[in-house]
């Protein structure tokens, strides 16, 4: 059944062209049809390979599969071809599965709107290109998805053209995030030129040949493909884009910028894991940037008031630890992370959407309030989601995934106890940002009152993305609890395992701290946001609380330091030089020759006098030169 | 044979639209468009007749001599290899596209247009067919002088000066490279005695460095101007600017080329060694000319004025490719060619269907557009995305592969090169912005692209999709 692979990419694709074409004349019956329908047979072919592949795993622990001769230039050949191993098997089944469930919901969600068929024609054009990202077997297609997913994130920001904010947070989204892909762009031409070729396998061989650890070339590639991938998943220092990005509609934010492509960068990490073992200071700077992003943008998620910004920054911190369990070497353990992430985000979010749709797009929590009794079930899942973002022990999904990666930061080779203490202290701010949005939006008295309440297909995708955050766990437990790998143990054909340095009694002493900070977070939550209201805005009002408030509100000023350093110069050189400057050079020659013309025409004034005397004055000057002489 | 007929159709078919317009305002442009469609497919039969002749110069597979002035060594002398006919292919392509986009908005002297617009298309076929020196340089002028015309009489408000400026920037580039060819005709005469423009003797001719280089640069400006390279380029915004739709389309598609075409065929093959020496220079030129012409394309508020700039960033990554010297860019530069002029064409074709329907070019006056117009809104965001350099369109590749290239080369120019992707991107999605996206700033009651309209970007859609994804496929 491998064979079917190509379809997985192909139905969404098809989905697109049929809904680009005659979107407009089919009614939004047949639209919702074509949309949901086509991720759905994608979803369902998705899961039949990825069975036959763990039932009847193909020679190698990987199956190729080639469409078509792309280009073929001078030995330069890629193919649009397909790979499927151990690692794109869970991430196709996390974007086919969840992708599916948030087209669900959006049939019901955009049922109103004017684009309905727009709307889901960029949808599937997005599933297909996450796909073809994820399959790529070569960095030229994978770089086609690459920018495919970009493409559809800017068009759905800007969904709702008609507010020039909205156009604003799209361009910016593409133009950072292509900034980093610029970065990756030179990497790869880096990589053709050092090692021959693009095939990812290939690549990855060759280097680990003929490269030594720590040299230049493979340091240099890793960073430039580095670049692209802090752009693509909002790490610092281009994760400017991403709150701004949740002008789109709020299906949009939980599957494109919560569950899927911004953990692409994650994935072109663990995909090209060789080389940046080879490079060691990348590697590093990798766990580095994970572990501040994850704690800058903790602080700013607790200040913001829209809730998408608050799921924004919090999603953005939860890709930190992503990176940070890639900088410690723990390659499964960020993949599962992104899983469960996946989960929890998207249900966050499509339980926010719940919120906003019921609420005519209301985004400000402290106008929201007391909605646990208004929308029982948005509440239950929401906070079943709340409690795996704040990985509450034991019972949710992400407590396995982010306790794994916050042990590995301790006690992998490459971890140390700064790593650790990020980790635990995100922690930390991970759950007093999650449970105040909680206790504010959804306990104390209700400020609005709720006027559509979620049919059906809004409520399935949230009880079963729920169901996930809660079990998906359960396939891998810590050494310490059950010692369940078959998470990792399937990753392990592609990703190599990280071998914890520490014993068990380190283990359970760290596991019981991250349990507590946990915790300790929700009751703080609990005492700033939910007893006595007044604390956290009378602690905001002191004056250095007012200007670290506006300093973590605004993300830590970074969009002023841009707009400051690239946006205006850029702007401004544009516009005093918007004629050309270069044009005065030959618009000068051109009034010289005119001046020139003018002055001599100026001696053909048809008076015989004037010429007379200009014979006579020629005719003194040439004998006055013969004589002098 | 067939090389001689892809000249005389258009002529012959020029000659007659103007005949019969005195008589019919239909005449002309039904004549003008069989013609050139008859063009296209003995362009097509050639493509499948010579499959393998792939995209690159040098496989020559079709060849015709005439003696014109033997006494002076001038033979009327055609050949065709598989740039040429690709170049050749682009231009009745571009052609019949300039004949159908012109059908509605050209109404007074309909059939001097179609002359002028066929002549112009016959003289750039002579130049991508021909293959003795001085022929070409006959062919290079005749595309001249009916431009001239289509940009001074069917032209918008300031087409006096723009057509006086392309005239005097191309016809004083062309006399420098008329020296050059005198030069290296002597040059050659004095080598061996025989008197001959004939390419292929005067390939290899060898020569003191100082006099090759300064006969090159006599080609390389010309070539330069017509590409446009900066700082040669101050002709294009404005010629392309007050054409007519159909002239701006030309220009942009087919007679940038020919800039292209010259150093590809003639520059680099007749002065190996001081074309060499030029490498250095040549890229820091196409790299200024790509991000310049990116942030003076940002700057525009004349909507067509913005597409012209962008054309300067696109040739700069031709030149990049040219010059980098080695199959990879030199086939993306070729390649960057055939999409460039598509992309371009496209988007004047859009932007001529728009000033048709509000009589504006001002980006000021626009926005919002989109509620109005989608399918003109989604088929210009196509071709913005396309010269964003979208993976998927043929832009990017021609530019992946002129990059993968020029890196060889030199890293420095490459990631200067590459910053041009992000600006592309700048400027790309402000026109999308600017024109069809936000706050409506006036009512505008206008239609849609018609069927006609929406059938020519059909085409070049398709097109553009081949080039990108399945050319190479169709090569073997």
């Amino acid at each position: 059944m491998l064979e079917l692979l190509w379809l997985i990419p192909c139905l969404p694709f098809a989905g697109f062209i049929v809904l680009a074409v005659a979107g407009k004349r089919i009614e939004p019956r047949a639209v919702a049809f074509v949309g949901v329908g086509s991720v759905a047979a994608s979803a369902v072919i998705s899961v039949i390979v990825a069975v036959d592949f763990m039932t009847a795993p193909p020679p190698g622990y990987a199956y190729t599969q080639t469409i078509w001769q792309w280009l073929d230039v001078a030995g330069f050949s890629p193919g649009v071809t397909f790979y499927l191993d151990a690692l794109s098997t869970v991430m196709m089944l996390v974007v086919t599965i969840v992708g599916f469930l948030i087209h669900l919901y959006s049939s019901e969600f955009m049922e109103e709107d004017e684009g309905y068929s727009r709307f889901f024609a960029y949808m599937n054009l997005f599933v297909g290109s996450m796909l073809v990202l994820l399959l790529a077997r070569n960095l030229l297609l994978f770089y086609l998805g690459w920018e495919g997913v970009g493409l559809c994130s800017y068009l759905l920001i800007g969904f709702w053209y008609k507010d020039p904010n909205n156009g604003y947070a799209a361009r910016k989204a593409f133009v950072v995030t292509r900034v980093g892909d610029a970065a990756m762009a030179v990497g790869l031409f880096l990589l053709y030129n050092g090692l021959g070729t693009l095939q990812i396998q290939e690549l990855m061989q060759r280097a680990h040949q003929s490269w030594s650890s720590g040299s230049l070339l493979p340091v240099a590639a890793a960073a430039l493909l580095l670049g692209g991938a802090v752009g693509k998943s909002a790490q610092l220092p281009l994760q400017t884009w991403l709150p701004d990005a949740m002008a789109g509609p709020t299906p949009v934010s939980a599957l494109i910028h919560a569950a899927t492509m911004v953990t692409a960068g994650v994935y072109i990490i663990a995909r090209t894991h060789v080389l940046f073992e080879l490079a060691p200071p990348v590697l590093a700077a990798v766990a580095v940037i994970g572990a501040l992003t994850l704690l800058l943008s903790g602080f700013s998620a607790i200040t913001q008031k829209d809730i998408k910004r608050v799921l924004a920054y919090s999603t953005i911190s939860q890709i930190g630890y992503m990176f940070l369990a890639l900088g410690v070497g723990a390659w499964s353990a960020a993949i599962f992370h992104f899983m469960t992430h996946a989960f929890f985000k998207a249900l966050l979010f499509l339980g926010a959407g719940v919120i906003i749709h019921g609420l005519h797009h209301e985004h400000d929590m402290f106008k929201m309030g007391g909605l646990r009794k208004q929308l029982p079930v948005t509440f239950w899942t929401f906070l079943i989601g709340s409690a795996s973002l704040s990985a509450i022990p034991l019972v949710t999904a992400g407590f396995f995934s982010k306790d794994q990666i916050i042990w590995l930061a301790w006690s992998s080779g490459r971890g140390g106890t700064w790593l650790w203490a990020a980790g635990v202290a995100g922690a930390l701010l991970t759950s007093i940002y999650t449970f105040r949005m909680v206790f504010i939006t959804f306990f104390g008295e209700a400020h609005a009152q709720v006027s559509k309440r979620p049919g059906l297909r809004m409520i399935i995708p949230l009880v079963v993305l729920a169901f996930l955050s809660v079990t998906g766990g359960y396939i891998q437990l810590p050494a310490i609890m059950g010692n369940i790998t078959v998470f990792s143990g399937f990753l392990h054909t592609a990703l190599p395992p990280v071998r914890p340095l520490s014993g068990e009694r380190m283990e359970w002493i760290l596991e019981i701290i991250a349990v507590v900070i946990s915790l300790g977070g929700v009751l703080v939550a609990w005492l700033f946001f939910l007893r006595t209201r007044g604390l956290a805005t009378r602690l905001a009002e002191t004056s250095p609380g007012m200007l670290l408030h506006r300093f973590w509100f605004s993300g830590w000023a970074f969009d002023w330091v841009y707009d400051l350093l690239f946006v205006r110069p850029f702007v401004w050189l544009a516009r005093i030089n918007r004629d050309d400057f270069m044009d005065l050079a030959y618009a000068g020659l051109a009034w010289y020759n005119r001046s020139l013309n003018r002055i001599l025409s100026l001696t053909q004034n048809g008076r015989v006098r004037f010429y007379a005397m200009g014979i006579a004055l020629g005719a003194i000057i040439t004998v006055a030169i013969a004589v002098l002489r | 044979m067939i090389l001689l007929l892809l000249i005389i159709i258009p002529l012959v078919g020029g000659f007659f639209a103007w005949l019969y317009g005195r008589r019919s305002e239909a005449a002309p442009r039904w004549i003008s468009l069989v013609s050139l469609l008859i063009e296209q497919a003995l362009v097509i039969v050639l493509w499948f007749r010579h499959p393998a002749s792939g995209i690159g110069p040098g496989a020559w597979f079709a060849d015709l001599q005439w003696s014109w002035i033997p006494r002076l060594g001038i033979s009327f002398h055609l050949a065709m290899d598989g740039l040429s006919l690709l170049m050749v292919g682009l231009t009745a392509f571009l052609g019949i596209m300039s004949v159908a986009i012109s059908w509605t908005e050209i109404r007074e002297r309909v059939g001097f247009f179609h002359l002028n617009l066929l002549f112009i298309i016959a003289g750039i076929n002579g130049v991508f067919l021909a293959v003795d020196l001085f022929l070409f340089y006959f062919f290079w002028e005749l595309m001249l002088v009916p431009m001239y015309f289509l940009i001074s009489i069917w032209g918008h408000e300031n087409r006096t000066y723009a057509a006086i400026k392309f005239f005097i920037f191309t016809q004083l580039s062309g006399l420098l490279m008329l020296l050059s060819i005198l030069g290296i005709y002597f040059v050659h005469a004095s080598n061996t005695g025989v008197y001959t423009f004939d390419y292929f003797s005067l390939l290899g001719t060898s020569m003191a460095p100082a006099v090759s280089f300064w006969l090159m640069m006599g080609f390389f400006i010309a070539f330069a101007v017509k590409l446009p390279a900066v700082p040669f380029h101050t002709w294009l915004p404005d010629a392309h600017t007050e054409a007519p739709t159909a002239g701006s389309v030309v220009l942009a598609g087919l007679l940038l080329k020919t800039g292209a075409y010259g150093l590809i065929r003639f520059l680099v093959p007749l002065f190996p060694e001081a074309a060499r020496s030029l490498v250095p220079a040549a890229f820091v030129l196409g790299v200024i000319g790509i991000l310049y012409g990116a942030v003076l394309a940002f700057a525009q508020r004349d909507l067509k004025r913005m597409v012209a700039y962008t054309s300067i960033s696109h040739m700069g990554f031709v030149l990049l490719g040219v010059f980098a010297w080695n199959e990879l860019a030199l086939q993306g530069a070729v390649m960057q060619m055939l999409c460039h002029g598509v992309s371009t064409g496209a988007l004047f074709m859009l932007v001529g269907a728009l000033q048709e329907r509000i009589h504006t070019r001002d980006m000021n006056v626009m926005g919002g557009m989109w509620e109005r117009v989608p399918r003109m809104g989604a088929v210009v965001l196509f071709f913005a995305l396309a010269s964003l350099g979208l993976p998927g369109l043929g832009n990017f590749v021609a530019e992946f592969l002129v990059l993968l290239g020029s890196y060889k080369v030199s890293v420095v120019a490459t990631s200067f090169a590459v910053a041009g992707l992000v600006f592309a991107t700048v400027y790309s999605l402000w026109i999308v912005q600017r024109a069809f996206h936000g706050k409506k700033r006036k009512e505008w009651a206008i239609s849609d692209l018609s069927l006609r309209e929406m059938a020519l970007m059909f085409f070049m859609i398709i097109s553009l999709l081949w080039l990108a994804l399945l050319f190479w496929r169709s090569l073997r």
